[in-house]
């Protein structure tokens, strides 16, 4: 077994770049995932069949076929038609759609959560539906889902690096760049460690929150 | 355009090894999970700790990093040489195994604690009460959980085409890279996939009904087994509990 340090020291300045890449993918495709799964979750609950129905069709579609296939369909594809995207660009919309359905669920069940008397409480004060919703249901549907939502986070880290086959340079692009220019394979060893690193705080932090969360409601 | 040809040479093998690579890294799954589930529950803190300690990595691991490290990283350190299909096959079942071993420690700690109990009353060894009492009756409660992680893991051997195992994904990249053509490639890939799991889910959802069926039906099935072990002439249960009656 053959573990050389001195490899591992050369490759750090190039996994810190890689980690920024990845915190970066990370941050933003969460942005787009709660945003977007918001707006799914309430296009589903829309009182028009012709909103709800396109809806759930896609978000079941997504969903149900892997993210390394969609992210090869954004970056071939999609430029024929529209914008070409760089890797890391094409990286951080894939992350926030592919898991934007799972976060249409959580809300769905945080929407479904809040009583039925809440929503006729709207309907009585004559509130407009935006109103029903943005002062009413949302602010305690979101207050539920937020450790379910948390959960996710972390799903999107552990994902994060498929970014790299598209040509991203993660953590793993980085890694992967280093391991063919110097024929070894510690850098891949350091990014999976470093994986590990952040992902069990993160999840203790979440475990944390659900507790508190739960203890207050 | 994409002909039948082309979908006969290179998507029909690719479906057959996406499908292998599945059921190979299902079974190790199911496996993992059970082993590693059972264990988180042991009396033993030791036990208990690793078991523990390997759901944390293994939960905290991308699998995509795990299956690069599987095919190149241990191959070097070791000296070993697995075939890219084994090594993609064993990250995806230690990985999902992990995330099953949850179902299992979830679904045992939520049999009644007078079950455990009677069975201490009965004086089995933990061994007789996993396999009699408790398993049998957690075991429902892990099929909605473990189908869901099953479509995961359907969706998750894509991964293995980036270790060069010729899968549906592969077989897709190739041909974007041959016919410069990648439009119809990846929209059909992508319909695949749906089909795929499409009718993975429609098979769990028959399993599903079968386990709930076969709870409520057991203790009949059971006697049946037993009365037809105990009388092999054909006695049966009832008659011999009527002379125990009689005795009395």
């Amino acid at each position: 077994m053959t573990f050389d340090w001195e490899v591992v020291d050369d490759f750090m300045p190039r996994f810190w770049d890689g980690v920024l890449v990845t915190l970066q993918a990370l941050a933003l495709g969460t942005l787009i995932a709660f945003a977007l799964g918001l707006v799914w979750a309430m296009a589903q609950r829309a009182p028009q069949r012709w909103v709800r129905w396109p809806v759930t069709a896609v978000t079941e579609f997504i969903r149900n076929t892997p993210l390394l296939v969609q992210l090869f369909f954004l970056f071939y594809v999609v430029p024929q038609w529209g914008p070409s995207m760089s890797p890391l660009t094409t990286g951080i919309v894939g992350l926030g759609l592919h898991y934007s359905t799972y976060t249409a669920e959580v809300y769905r069940a945080g929407i479904d959560g809040v009583p039925v008397g809440q929503w006729e409480a709207a309907k009585a004060l004559s509130l407009s539906r935006g109103r029903t919703w943005s002062s009413v249901i949302l602010p305690q549907a979101i207050r539920r889902v937020v450790p379910a939502l948390g959960n996710y986070v972390v799903a999107m880290l552990k994902d994060s690096p498929m970014i790299a086959v598209i040509g991203a340079l993660d953590m793993l692009g980085e890694a992967r760049q280093f391991s063919n220019e110097t024929f070894t394979t510690e850098a891949i060893t350091v990014v999976g460690v470093a994986f590990i690193v952040i992902a069990y705080p993160a999840s203790l932090l979440i475990r944390v929150l659900e507790r508190r969360l739960v203890n207050n409601t | 355009m994409m002909s039948w040809d082309f979908f006969r040479e290179w998507f029909l093998p690719g479906i057959w090894v996406t499908i292998q690579v599945l059921v190979y890294s299902a079974l190790l799954s199911a496996v993992v999970a059970l082993v590693i589930g059972t264990l988180r529950t042991s009396r033993f803190w030791i036990v208990r700790f690793l078991a523990g300690a390997y759901f944390e990595i293994f939960r905290g691991m991308s699998a995509l990093i795990f299956m690069f490290w599987m095919a190149f990283a241990v191959p070097l350190m070791l000296g070993w040489q697995f075939v890219p299909l084994w090594s993609g096959t064993l990250a995806l079942g230690l990985t999902y195994g992990a995330y099953g071993s949850e179902i299992v420690r979830g679904a045992l700690a939520a049999v009644p604690a007078a079950q455990r109990e009677a069975g201490i009353a009965l004086s089995f060894t933990r061994w007789q009460r996993l396999r009699r009492i408790e398993l049998p009756q957690a075991w429902p409660e892990m099929i909605p959980p473990f189908n869901n992680l099953l479509i995961e893991l359907l969706k998750g051997t894509s991964l293995v085409s980036v270790i060069a195992v010729a899968d549906m994904t592969f077989a897709g990249n190739l041909l974007r890279l041959a016919k410069n053509e990648s439009a119809p490639i990846y929209t059909l890939l992508l319909v695949l996939y749906f089909i795929l799991a499409f009718i993975l889910t429609r098979l769990m959802r028959m399993l599903e009904r079968r386990a709930k069926a076969g709870v409520g039906r057991a203790p009949e099935k059971r006697n049946g087994l037993l009365s037809r072990k105990l009388s092999p002439s054909g006695e049966s249960m009832q008659a011999s509990t009527q002379g125990a009656g009689g005795l009395g």
